[in-house]
């Protein structure tokens, strides 16, 4: 623990120049792919995650079917290259553990009933891993469903809060969550102000946490503008797209 | 998940009497269920503990071996905790690798020790960067009435507590095993405490219909210091942010609790 680097230096400021409650760079896009029902693209300071979701559509295997809802399914993944060191395509224990927790973070905003016997499948995929993946492909991933035209309760959006050189922090950064004290990834429904996921490790005392907590949701509330101009941005797209189409129809 | 399915009438029940402060079996929210942990009940592990947390039982053995460091830490020993949701501990656990759940378990288990700094992983170390000590914890479900984190916790911790491993020593720049026998450095005690959210409102170690009926679960762990060291929330639904700190505040008086009864126990 001892002669590592400084988290935050003399100025307040943490390693990429941030202040401590200060997101990074975020650039979000809906509408990514041609072949998915819906789909987006997140940049998250260097994190690139791409999500798609395919559904409401027929469940395989079957007997997975639920009688009174669609089957929400969710895979976290990172790419081989999106790492320092190339990390096998086989899921890890801990791609198993965040695609669960993304996908019990997205649950609660679904209205998983209206489409029984039939699966919702959503795809993460890190093109790029900078920290914070967990919570910006949540973010994506509401996105995605969003623009699959699957009926939703509210978006979802992710944000984490943490601990470094003693001063909670917005937003960390791969190097803030390997050195900082405490990481704590928060998925918030802003219209419902539910928290749909909810993980920490390190260490904070009760009031820290609740200072961090606090925190991110600002912070999760920033990001949910984005996320809304994001989803408009597509839609004046399509109308732009639709009204060319038409404009050329009536053309002689 | 067919077998645990509660029926609509028990369900209702369930949600009116803890909307009233009451549960079915008789607890209050916040009781956990009756605890008896033992410890050294396998020989041949290098530590080991049974833990009962009402019918939820949990078997954890230990294991010590001599093994390399993990790259980033050449001066650290290493541990890793695994969980085995046994088919005989439910109708609804299968033979076959660890599904999401038994992950989940493990890693939330995992997340306690290790965050809290619970085992001195320095004193592990034979030969930096070559030779440490590699810790194995497995965790093994034999019957499945809920609230399997923190019973699985606690017998993560009893076992670690009453490990006993072969003292090494290095000659030459090679270890060799001595006849002597020395306990695990453990330097904190970290216990989770678990909730069920029902009806709106925070229930502690929840059982399996309580389980089967939540919307959300939460768990929170808590070190020796009193500070949170891990989290983990699950389920299908979400919680408000003052029903989050309702349960850390409930979860810090409940992990001193169980940490006294763990001392009690193995001491």
């Amino acid at each position: 623990m001892s002669g590592r680097i400084r988290l935050i230096d003399e100025n307040g400021l943490r390693v990429d120049g941030r202040k401590p409650n200060e997101l990074r760079p975020i650039k979000m896009e809906v509408g990514v792919l041609s072949n998915a029902d819906g789909s987006a693209y997140i940049e998250q300071g260097k994190s690139k995650i791409l999500a798609a979701v395919y559904g409401p559509r027929e469940l395989h295997p079957r007997h997975l079917a639920l009688p009174d809802r669609a089957l929400l399914r969710c895979r976290y993944h990172m790419a081989p290259f999106s790492v320092e060191e190339r990390k096998s395509p086989a899921p890890t224990r801990r791609e198993i553990e965040l695609s669960k927790v993304i996908r019990e973070a997205l649950e609660p905003a679904v209205f998983l009933e209206k489409f029984p016997r039939t699966s919702i499948d959503v795809f993460i995929e890190v093109l790029q891993a900078d920290g914070g993946t967990r919570c910006a492909g949540t973010t994506v991933a509401a996105l995605a469903l969003a623009d699959a035209g699957i009926p939703m309760r509210d978006l979802v959006v992710a944000c984490a809060a943490g601990k470094v050189d003693g001063v909670l922090v917005l937003d960390l950064n791969d190097l803030e969550d390997k050195e900082g004290e405490a990481d704590l990834p928060v998925a918030y429904m802003p219209n419902l102000g539910l928290i749909s996921l909810l993980q920490m490790d390190g260490t904070l005392t009760v009031d820290e946490f609740k200072q961090a907590l606090n925190l991110a949701i600002e912070g999760c509330k920033q990001m949910y503008k984005m996320q809304k101009e994001s989803l408009k941005a597509r839609y004046v797209a399509i109308k732009e797209e639709v009204e060319e189409e038409i404009d050329s129809c009536l053309q002689p | 998940m067919s077998s645990t399915i509660v029926s609509r009438i028990r369900q209702k029940q369930i949600y009116e009497m803890i909307s009233a402060g009451k549960r079915l079996d008789g607890r209050g929210l916040t009781d956990y269920r009756p605890i008896k942990i033992e410890t050294k009940i396998i020989e041949k592990a290098d530590g080991s503990a049974r833990v009962l947390l009402g019918k939820t039982e949990i078997v954890t053995g230990i294991k010590v071996e001599i093994g390399e460091p993990f790259s980033d830490r050449p001066n650290d020993g290493t541990f890793t905790v695994n969980s085995e949701f046994v088919p005989l501990a439910s109708p609804e656990f299968e033979p076959g690798p660890p599904d999401e759940n038994s992950i989940e378990l493990a890693r939330v288990v995992d997340r306690g020790i290790r965050e809290s700094q619970a085992i001195d992983l320095e004193k592990l170390c034979l030969i930096p960067g070559k030779k440490v000590y590699v810790i194995f914890i497995d965790i093994y479900i034999l019957n499945h009435d809920g609230n399997l984190i923190d019973a699985s916790a606690l017998a993560a911790l009893a076992a670690l507590l009453n490990t006993k491993i072969p003292v090494y020593v290095v000659e030459s720049g090679e270890v060799k095993k001595t006849e002597e026998y020395m306990s695990l450095p453990i330097r904190d005690y970290p216990i989770s405490v678990t909730f069920a959210n029902i009806s709106d409102k925070m229930v502690v170690d929840p059982w399996l219909e309580e389980e089967e009926v939540m919307s959300a679960r939460l768990t929170i762990t808590f070190d020796k210091n009193g500070n949170i060291c891990a989290m983990q929330k699950g389920g299908r639904g979400a919680l408000t942010p003052q029903q989050i700190i309702e349960a850390v505040h409930i979860a810090k008086d409940k992990s001193e609790e169980l940490r006294r009864l763990v001392v009690r126990n193995i001491g």
